[in-house]
């Protein structure tokens, strides 16, 4: 049923057959999705699972080995698509001895929007009383923030966030999640990883990552149901226990 | 390649600098000191050598110090993400390279201005040639600099690694460059070597300054820094790679 309605809607992202070595080992072992536009969409799994690697193949800043990523009917990393995807890695990537204000005035020149946006992206994220001071004297959680508020300033189609929610309070990270869903209401992609299993149920759609491979793909609701199972923990346990013994 | 962008990333970097007080301190203070300091060897001394060494100096300081400050900055912009963010953005490569072209430019135009006025006005360094030509020349020096480490930066993964290109990618040019003895004077081998190498040209001009008042050579030399600088700011672009294993 589910997957139907999904049919129906438009894809933003479709991953095929994606493989990628890292250093020698693989770390993505022929994975194919898609992700929706309007929606939020989790990419959950262990620590070292392939996360970040599967993010940078969809911003087209990782080499593929095979399979191919499609962004909005393109390859992935083409440059019509760079000005419609914010990317948020992982480590805090602006520029600490820069404020909050200069950093984001200085991403707003180089994606050609306006002085406005950076107003907008620092409320967005809560750091108008941060926005003179340097980044590097802000706490993890602010500079992480301040991180984010880059990759809404271009409004993106797509949204891809690298574990955006780290080490944030429970309140904020509410309100991020409420901003999450605004933006996919708006008709753009987001999509978010986490290894905290907790963060599932904020998530229209959930991705189950293991070892390079995707487990589950379905809505939290669905992924319950199918492993019997109350919460997101008990039903990768279940799936991991499942394919463990498929291998 | 996009003007918006240069500019944008040059006005970044400058304010990085002037955020960072004792980097920026360094950066113009530095070379004054040290010319002071090598006036004051050579001030008893009944030979010129100060006249002889310094216009070779005047080349050498934006030369080394931008080579440092530039390695050490990008490699810190590639391993912070920062690069990686951006270049998955409308970030033309070059833009890039460009924009920290012309920040580093800017901050050796003022670095040998303020090194050539004490020079030459205080200190009492003989120069025949223009004195705004001394300027071109350290300018040039210092976007040759600022290039090459560019480069370099490409093969360091620690800023700790960055900063021993220094030895084998400057010492020996500072050995080569006729500064210690006339590279007509060098053994054949190392004199072809010497000619292949850009520090060699930015002491030329320099040494070509001070002798005479005749300016052909001295742009001439000037070109080709400017050719070596290009070319290594095209391998610097070469080594920025959008996509990473
Ligand atoms: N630059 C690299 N070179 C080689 N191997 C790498 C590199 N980066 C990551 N890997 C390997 O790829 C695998 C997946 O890494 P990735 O960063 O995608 O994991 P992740 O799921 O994002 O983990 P985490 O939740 O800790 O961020 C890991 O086993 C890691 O060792
Ligand atoms: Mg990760």
């Amino acid at each position: 049923m589910v997957r139907i309605i999904h049919r129906m809607m438009k894809n933003s992202v479709e991953v095929r057959d994606l493989v990628v070595r890292r250093g020698g080992r693989e770390v993505l072992k022929g994975i194919g999705f898609t992700i929706e536009e309007g929606s939020v969409t989790g990419l959950l799994g262990p620590s070292g699972c392939g996360k970040s690697t599967l993010m940078r193949a969809l911003v087209g800043v990782q080499q593929l080995t095979s399979g191919s990523v499609q962004v909005f009917g393109e390859e992935a990393g083409t440059s019509a698509l760079r000005s419609r995807i914010g990317y948020v890695t992982q480590e805090v990537s602006v520029y600490d001895d820069l404020t909050v204000a200069e950093n984001l005035t200085f991403f707003a020149k180089v994606l050609g929007v306006s002085g406005d946006k950076v107003d907008e992206s620092i409320g967005a994220v809560d750091l108008q009383s941060q926005a003179d001071q340097v980044v590097g004297r802000l706490s993890g959680g602010q500079r992480s923030r301040a991180s984010l508020a880059v990759a809404l300033l271009g409004s993106p189609d797509l949204l891809v966030l690298d574990e955006p929610t780290v080490g944030l309070d429970p309140v904020l990270r509410r309100d991020l999640w409420k901003l999450f869903h605004q933006i996919a209401a708006r008709g753009a992609a987001v999509f978010v990883s986490s290894h905290v299993m907790d963060e599932a149920d904020r998530c229209d759609r959930l991705l189950l990552m293991r070892e390079g491979v995707i487990i589950a793909d379905d809505t939290p609701d669905g992924i319950r149901e199918k492993t019997r199972t109350d919460d997101i923990e008990s039903a990768f346990l279940s799936l991991v226990e499942d394919t463990g013994d498929a291998a | 390649m996009n003007p918006r962008i240069t500019l944008g990333v040059a006005r970044r970097v400058l304010t990085q600098i002037r955020r960072d007080h004792r980097t920026a301190a360094m950066l113009l203070v530095l070379p004054c000191l040290l010319m002071t300091l090598l006036w004051w060897m050579f001030v008893d001394s009944p030979v010129q050598f100060f006249d002889r060494l310094g216009p070779g100096l005047l080349a050498l300081f934006p030369f080394i110090i931008m080579f440092l400050v530039t390695s050490v900055t990008t490699l810190r912009e590639r391993s912070s993400g920062t690069l990686e963010r951006l270049l998955a953005m409308p970030m033309g490569k070059l833009d890039f390279l460009l924009g920290y072209a012309i920040a580093f430019g800017v901050v050796a135009a003022i670095q040998s201005a303020l090194a050539v006025a004490l020079s030459v006005g205080l200190l009492g360094l003989d120069v025949q040639g223009p004195i705004w030509l001394l300027t071109v020349v350290a300018i040039a020096d210092a976007v040759l600099g600022s290039a090459l480490g560019l480069f370099v930066s490409a093969f360091a993964t620690t800023e700790f690694q960055a900063v021993q290109f220094m030895p084998a990618f400057v010492v020996p040019q500072i050995l080569l460059c006729g500064l210690f003895i006339p590279r007509e004077q060098l053994p054949p081998v190392l004199e072809a070597i010497s000619n292949v190498l850009p520090l060699s040209y930015a002491t030329d001009a320099m040494k070509t300054l001070s002798t005479t008042s005749a300016t052909g050579d001295v742009w001439q030399d000037v070109a080709i820094v400017t050719a070596f600088a290009l070319a290594a700011l095209g391998l610097g672009a070469a080594t920025l790679r959008r996509r990473t294993p």
